[in-house]
């Protein structure tokens, strides 16, 4: 009924019509755009405000106390070594996603095997990509504590006979919580490069073997050149993604031991949620959303050119 | 095909293709034997693979304790309300999208693809604050508003692509018949999107499903918690029933496992379109 009301008052005045016509593409996104409001605009804008106020939530009148936060957390010790071992974390772990992503699609590409195998074997590989960051932690908890099955095999296989405390020893805690996470995250390398595999056209092969073109070669004048717009988003999205890790660290480690594994999310968890310091935890997510921006700018803009 | 495969390409690939199995299926594969392991045999030295004393006993300890099954229901209820709520939402926004110039267009759109940048840990201490001053914390409500965060940029540029391959005959030719604007969308093209909307609701479904960071800070109380934050308190709480947790674990993962291997096909194809353009 209330549609029938608005055609006919539309039809009487073509202006009014015209309004309605130029809005109507507006209305269908009205729910989105309230929600981009209260849920980023509105809290962005809180957050850096509060990065400019001395301890704010807990005092009910805090004061502006300008730069004064940011201060702090730059000169912060923890801090920097938060920003070292994240750089660490994401730098190691995109990369091994790369590597171990394309090593599976490549395998899962050839042309040896039926489509049955290649199917059963691409769900196994894709099974770590199923599980909740909770579950990933305890798992490899299991699998990683001392008397843990990896430690067992070490030592069946002669590598080493020690019991190593993967994930409370310093010297290896950033180490097994990076492999954790590579672990976890390669399905989606292999599942996007394995879609970008199968649409590369099979001439291109056909004429660089007919050139003269090895194995190697071919994949890296063909297949790298080929994929280079998917691995560009792989690797962007990837590095955002990584350097927000948290359920995997907060879980096993919870950013220790002594600091081992403090990355920037746990430091920003910790500063808001354990110490109540909201204006420094709002600081430092202010650094960061600073970081994500220029990231953020640079894929939108590759996405648009691929378009 | 003239390339001609050589007689031991096939047995080393196939070797090949089993360590890279057993990189990812053994650890999933050992949750699974020692989920139904007696508690003192999970660290045993040497491992016993397969357990004599096998049993069910962690699920049916599970499945009896009132408070575990509560994070079941509270996962289901939110999951399933971020759905339906994310569908509905980007099935009008891709519509504007796949079916209207407007001015703002691509500045809107370019917002939707950079939100999918923002870390969500950065908006955590903002969002408390608004969730409490709108008396919403520790209720289903903030969770799933918060959901809707990460949830909607991801469905919106999928389910646009997805309209973008629908003709626009099929839509214009009910309104040119007299039909609505509303009947063209709801009446002939979403029912035309089934396999679009399919795979955008089983991502959202995943995602919500295995979010832990808002559901951690945002609810306090036991019965508001939902499968992973209920899974990392059993590890704090009676430090080590393994056996429980991992059966807790096994039963939490089953949802996704099952969505997963049900439509590989939508979920793979949806990945691809949403996030990464070949």
């Amino acid at each position: 009924m209330k549609n029938v009301t608005a055609q006919s008052e539309r039809g009487k005045n073509p202006r009014l019509r015209a309004i309605f016509k130029h809005s109507t593409p507006y209305l269908y996104l009205a729910p989105t755009l309230i929600l981009m409001i209260v849920l980023l605009a509105v809290p962005i804008f809180m957050v850096i405000k509060y990065s400019f106020y001395d301890n704010v939530i807990i005092n009910k009148n805090p004061v502006l106390v300008g730069l004064e936060n940011y201060k702090t957390i730059l000169s912060d010790v923890r801090f920097h070594k938060a920003v070292k071992n994240t750089l660490y974390f994401v730098g190691v772990s995109v990369v091994g996603h790369l590597i171990i992503g394309m090593s599976f699609s490549l395998l899962l590409n050839n042309r040896v095997f039926g489509p049955k195998t290649k199917g059963i074997f691409r769900v196994i590989y894709a099974l770590p990509w199923m599980f909740t960051g909770a579950v990933i932690a305890i798992l490899w908890q299991m699998m990683l504590n001392p008397n843990g099955v990896i430690n067992y095999l070490l030592s069946v296989t002669g590598i080493s006979s020690t019991k190593i405390a993967w994930l409370s020893d310093r010297s290896y805690a950033l180490g097994a919580v990076t492999f954790m996470n590579i672990w976890a995250g390669y399905p989606f390398f292999m599942v996007s490069i394995l879609a970008g595999l199968q649409g590369i056209s099979e001439d291109l092969y056909e004429a660089a073997s007919i050139d003269g073109a090895n194995v190697f070669q071919q994949f890296f004048h063909v297949t790298i050149p080929q994929l280079k717009p998917i691995l560009i988003s792989l690797l962007t999205l990837d590095f955002v993604w990584t350097i927000f890790q948290f359920d995997l660290i907060w879980i096993t480690t919870g950013g220790g031991p002594v600091y081992a594994t403090e990355t920037l999310s746990t430091y920003i968890y910790k500063q808001g949620f354990s110490r109540f310091q909201y204006s420094l935890a709002s600081a430092t997510a202010g650094l960061v959303l600073l970081a994500c921006t220029i990231i953020a700018i640079f894929y939108a803009r590759q996405q648009k050119e691929g378009v | 095909m003239n390339r001609r495969v050589k007689w031991y390409t096939k047995p080393l690939l196939f070797i090949a293709l089993v360590l890279g199995a057993l990189f990812s299926g053994f650890p999933i594969l050992w949750m699974f034997l020692n989920s139904f392991k007696p508690n003192s045999e999970i660290f045993a030295w040497p491992p016993t693979w397969i357990s004599a004393n096998a049993s069910w006993a962690p699920y049916q300890s599970v499945f009896q304790d009132p408070e575990k099954v509560r994070f079941f229901l509270n996962s289901y209820l939110v999951s399933t309300i971020v759905v339906v709520v994310t569908l509905v939402i980007s099935i009008l926004a891709a519509y504007a999208f796949s079916r209207f110039n407007f001015r703002g267009k691509t500045f809107i759109n370019t917002l939707i693809i950079a939100i999918q940048a923002v870390p969500p840990i950065t908006l955590l201490i903002p969002y408390m604050a608004l969730v409490v001053a709108m008396k919403m914390y520790n209720t289903y409500a903030a969770l799933v508003l918060t959901y809707l965060l990460f949830t909607l940029p991801y469905a919106i540029l999928m389910m646009t692509g997805y309209m973008n391959t629908l003709p626009r005959d099929l839509d214009e030719a009910v309104m040119i018949d007299g039909g609505s604007r509303f009947r063209a969308l709801w009446g002939v093209l979403v029912p035309t999107a089934i396999p679009g909307i399919v795979a955008v609701g089983m991502f959202t479904f995943m995602r919500a499903w295995n979010e832990y960071l808002f559901a951690l800070t945002l609810t306090r109380t036991n019965d508001m918690r939902t499968v992973p934050v209920g899974i990392s308190l059993l590890m704090g709480q009676h430090a080590y029933q393994w056996n429980q947790m991992l059966a807790m674990s096994v039963i939490g993962s089953l949802p996704v496992l099952l969505l997963f291997l049900f439509f590989q096909k939508y979920f793979i194809a949806g990945m691809t379109a949403g996030s990464v353009k070949a």
